[in-house]
Parts: structure tokens; C-alpha cells; sequence
């Protein structure tokens, strides 16, 4: 039987507009805890906004309403007196375009850690422990371990990828967004990554938006298929694949649309 | 075969049609040209004139210790004329010191105000009216310190005389923060906005993205906007000329009057015999003026183009 505790992320009825286009219709979902969940559909169906509106980064936009919950540990983040920092340190994304900062890759690994833990003074030997740690579990540490001041902008696009993974890690969020993690990266770097995400599942409830319907079934657990703003389907994925429910859905993974 | 080779010839004369379009677009890249390597024309043109009429005194009467070392500015004496540039040039200084004091400051705030945090029309609203600040003529500046700070200064602090240090650099430091705000702007706009969207969403506040994630990538255009207000500051004349007081002067504190070098040629050149040894003098305050600001300017540019390689 399930409790709301196996689940990481439970919406009610969200409805989501971008100034008088409106983006989602009705979103009742619940997303697993510990597991990987893909979005898919075709462009402008609305994964991307439903996962921008998790950790709240949509509203950067400014001209975004919003109506219904985002249930995130059974606590509503849209709900009045929530702290949008503590939703993100919570919520860690990853973004379609590596956007490591302009810093170095240490300063990128220690970036939010600073932003939020402030729990005791960390000495030099600490941060360089959070480092080390956190670029081993994106395996990246090998690689970059002598140039740990360098400019992190310098990188590959598979290691800035990893390394935008592995700067979420030191704050411990709950839930890992990602948006098309791998759309820029060729397909060594994707499947470097796809690696990676695969590890990181069981420790993290991962929503992972994809493009690329190869790319849901070979990283995810359950997945989700959106279309015109609304949810058509979600269950496991090897069942998505085989034995679609809806018409639509079957449509789409043969490739009839989008 | 013969049919080929008509044919072939037939498109040579295809192509090789001249009509007024080629004509007109060849005028037009030499009128272009011409517009485009006339500022190259002007720059050098001033700088030999300048140079030029000042070289006599620069090769004669030019001696290093008396024109940097000196604090006396006496070219009228008929006897013994010294020209010691100490004083204006810690006139022109401590003027423009104070003015980056002043305008540094409310320039990087203002910029960083429209870049960052106001939207749609108050943005468009605030971009006009700090062009528009840009635009008002130095006289009007002069003007404002001659007749309003100048009562003002008085009165506030009960001193003798308002034109002073203080109140041609806070004139100056008002003139040259439009346009530091302006390029100060530039440059932050030019920071990509998955900088900010990145630290946004690892939870940093609107003030963290901007101090810990803009400001350090925007950095040499902002250095930038401040040398540019320097050099502003360095060759700005006419309102420093009503602001200052213009009385020859080491200034001990910010109520002092002093006078700036640009100040002294514009008051001194009218006055002058052409050719004389006080008229080449003041050419040669020109010289050291043209450098100073070409070399500001310069580093400014480097500076800026540096953020666009990157």
C-alpha cells in the first residue's frame, strides 16, 4: 500500500498560465520517491514548465500564475510562508545548456554549500573534503583533481554537465531536477551522463524532462507522458513502451507525431 | 562544340553587366571609407597641431623639475615667468578624486538597479532620463555650482568661499555618473542570464546572484565605466573653470579653491600672443592632457573589449 511518504513530489490540480496562455491543465501527479520519473512529449506540451514550476524558477519570468499545489514532502511550495531558498536548497536542477559559473570548479562545487550551510566554520580541509566527495560521485574527480582553480567554463560540456550535477550535492536536496540534461552533449557524453543519473537514483528522486524517447527508456523507472498542456499517462516505463494505455501515447512512441 | 562556346560567351557578357546599382553601391563604400578613417584623420591632425605649437617650449625652456616640481604659476611676469604645473595638476586631481568618490558609487548603484532589479517601462523610463542627464551642456553644470551649490556650501558650512574642491567634485561627479551608469549597465547586461538563473536556482537571494555571481563576471566592464568617468573628470573644462574657484592653490582640505589645468588654458589661451613662450606653454599643458585621457581611454577599451573575448 502506498503512503504519501513513497512519494517525493504530489500535485493537486495545477494549473499554470504565462500571462493569458494557459501552459498546464489539471496536473494531479505523484511522483516516486528514490526513483527516476522521465517527462516526455512533444515540444511545448509543458514538461519543461511543469519541472520549472517544482523548485519555483519559472517565476523568474515575472508574468507566470499559478493555481493548485506542488506537494514536496507533503509540504504545499506554493503555500505563503515557504521560503523560496529553502525550496531550492531542497530542489537541485540541472539545466538543458551546462551553466557552470564563471568561477573556478571548486568555487562552483562550494557554491550552494555556502549559500546554505552554515551549521559550524568549515575549514580549508573541509571544503576540500565537500569537493572531493562530490566531483568522486559525479566520477569527474579523476579528471579534474589538479585543476581544481581553474576557470570551471574551461571544461568539456559532458564535464561542465557533471560538474552542474555534482555542485547540487553538497546541500543534500531531496529531489534532482533536470531539463534535457544531455541535449548539448554528444553521444559519449550523453551516455557518461545517462551513467551517472543511473547511479545517483535511489539516493535522489530524479525528474528527468527528455527529448528523446530512447533516452526515458533506457534512464528511467516510471515515466510521464504530456501533451498539450495535460498528463496523458504515467506509469513504469517498460510498460509505457509496450503497452500504452492511450491512443495518443501509442501514437507518439511509434513516432506519428511530434 | 561551337554551340558551347557561344553559349559560354553569352554568359560572360551575363555576368559581366555593370548597372547603376554596381556604381552606386561602389560610391557608397568609398563614401564609407572616407567617413570611417576620418576620425583615424582627426585624432592625429589635432595631436600634431597640439604638439606642433607646444614643441618650442617642450625643447627650449622645458625644464622637468620647474613644471612637475613647482607649485608657482606665474607666466605674466614680465621678468621672471615660472611655470610650475604642481598646483593645477593637484587642482585637476584632487577635483576629479572627489568627483569618482562621488559618482563611482551612485553610478555602480544606478546600473545595477536598471540592469537587475527594475523592469518594462520604469527600465525604459530610467535609460532615457540617465541619457538625457548625459546630454545636459558642462556651461549649465557650471552654472548650477556657481549659483546654487555655491550659497549652499557657504551656508552649510559657514566657510568663506563655496567654490571649492568640494563643489566642482560633487558637479563633476554628477556629470560624469550618466555615463559611467550607462556603461556600467552595459556591462552587466552583458553578463548571460543562465549565470544568474544558475545561482538563482542553488538558492541564492537577488542580492547573492548579484554580488557573488554578476558583479564578478561584469567586472572589467565595470572597471571600465570608471576610468572612463576618470578621463570624464580629467578633461572636463568648463565647469571645473566656474566651479573650482580657480585661484592657483595645493588644496589643504575640500573647501580650498584650486584650479585645473583644463581650466587654466581655456582662461589663459585667449590672452596669449600667438607663438610666445606662455602660448606654448599652455600647448604643452595640452599635450600632457591629450596623453593623459588617450591613455585612460585606451586602457578603458582594452579593458572592455577584454570581457568580450572572453
Amino acid at each position: 500500500m502506498n503512503t504519501a511518504h513513497d512519494y517525493a513530489i504530489t500535485t493537486e490540480k495545477l494549473n499554470l498560465w504565462y500571462g493569458s496562455f494557459q501552459a498546464l491543465f489539471d496536473i494531479d501527479l505523484n511522483i516516486r520517491n528514490g526513483m527516476i520519473t522521465s517527462l516526455i512529449g512533444p515540444s511545448g506540451c509543458g514538461k519543461s514548465t511543469f519541472l520549472r514550476s517544482v523548485n519555483r524558477i519559472n517565476e523568474r519570468l515575472g508574468y507566470v500564475r499559478i493555481d493548485g499545489k506542488i506537494n514536496v514532502q507533503e509540504q504545499n511550495i506554493y503555500a505563503e510562508k515557504v521560503e523560496l531558498v529553502q525550496v531550492r536548497k531542497q530542489i537541485g536542477m540541472v539545466f538543458q545548456r551546462p551553466n557552470p559559473l564563471p568561477v573556478s570548479i571548486k568555487e562552483n562545487i562550494l557554491f550552494g554549500h555556502k549559500l546554505h550551510v552554515k551549521d559550524k566554520k568549515y575549514s580549508a580541509a573541509d571544503y576540500n573534503d565537500i569537493v572531493e566527495k562530490s566531483l568522486r560521485q559525479v566520477l569527474l574527480w579523476d579528471k579534474v583533481k589538479d585543476s581544481l582553480d581553474q576557470k570551471a567554463t574551461a571544461l568539456s560540456l559532458e564535464e561542465q554537465q557533471k560538474l552542474c550535477i555534482a555542485r547540487l550535492l553538497p546541500v543534500k536536496p531531496n529531489i534532482l531536477l533536470m531539463d534535457e540534461p544531455c541535449s548539448a552533449l554528444d553521444p559519449k557524453g550523453t551516455a557518461a551522463v545517462e551513467e551517472l543519473i543511473w547511479e545517483l537514483r535511489g539516493e535522489y528522486s530524479i525528474l528527468l524532462v527528455t527529448h528523446n524517447m530512447a533516452q526515458a527508456r533506457r534512464a528511467s523507472e516510471e515515466c510521464i507522458f504530456m501533451l498539450m498542456g495535460k498528463v496523458i499517462e504515467h506509469k513504469e516505463t517498460s510498460d509505457l513502451f509496450v503497452t500504452p494505455d492511450k491512443k495518443e501515447t501509442a501514437d507518439y512512441i511509434e513516432g506519428r507525431y511530434g | 562544340m561551337a554551340k558551347l562556346e557561344s553559349s559560354s560567351k553569352q554568359m560572360d557578357d551575363l555576368f559581366d553587366q555593370r548597372n547603376m546599382d554596381w556604381y552606386f553601391d561602389k560610391l557608397v563604400q568609398m563614401i564609407v571609407f572616407i567617413s570611417g578613417i576620418s576620425a583615424i584623420i582627426f585624432v592625429v591632425g589635432i595631436f600634431v597641431f597640439v604638439t606642433v605649437e607646444g614643441m618650442g617650449f617642450l625643447l627650449e625652456g622645458f625644464s622637468f623639475t620647474e613644471v612637475f616640481g613647482s607649485e608657482y604659476w606665474e607666466p605674466s611676469d614680465e621678468d621672471d615667468p615660472e611655470y610650475g604645473m604642481l598646483a593645477l595638476i593637484a587642482g585637476t586631481a584632487s577635483v576629479t578624486g572627489l568627483a569618482m568618490l562621488i559618482a563611482i558609487p551612485f553610478s555602480l548603484g544606478a546600473a545595477i538597479y536598471i540592469a537587475e532589479f527594475s523592469t518594462g517601462k520604469t527600465r525604459e523610463y530610467l535609460k532615457v532620463l540617465v541619457e538625457l542627464l548625459a546630454a545636459i551642456p558642462s556651461v549649465v553644470w557650471g552654472f548650477i555650482g556657481l549659483s546654487i551649490m555655491n550659497p549652499l556650501i557657504i551656508e552649510t558650512f559657514d566657510v568663506p568661499v563655496g567654490l571649492s574642491v568640494l563643489n566642482a567634485g560633487i558637479i563633476l561627479g554628477l556629470m560624469a555618473a550618466p555615463i559611467m551608469t550607462s556603461i556600467a549597465e552595459d556591462a552587466l547586461k552583458a553578463v548571460p542570464d543562465r549565470y544568474r538563473e544558475a545561482a538563482e536556482a542553488l538558492g541564492a537571494t537577488r542580492w547573492q546572484v548579484i554580488y557573488k555571481t554578476v558583479l564578478p563576471a561584469a567586472k572589467n566592464g565595470l572597471l571600465g565605466a570608471i576610468l572612463l568617468g576618470v578621463g570624464r573628470g580629467f578633461g572636463e573644462t568648463m565647469a571645473v573653470l566656474m566651479a573650482t574657484g580657480h585661484s592657483v592653490n595645493i588644496p589643504g582640505s575640500v573647501f580650498d579653491s584650486v584650479r585645473a589645468l583644463t581650466a587654466t588654458i581655456a582662461a589663459e589661451l585667449g590672452e596669449t600672443a600667438v607663438g610666445s613662450e606662455h602660448y606654448q606653454v599652455l600647448f604643452s599643458i595640452g599635450i600632457f592632457l591629450f596623453l593623459i585621457t588617450f591613455i585612460i581611454n585606451l586602457t578603458a577599451d582594452l579593458i572592455v573589449r577584454g570581457i568580450k573575448n572572453q
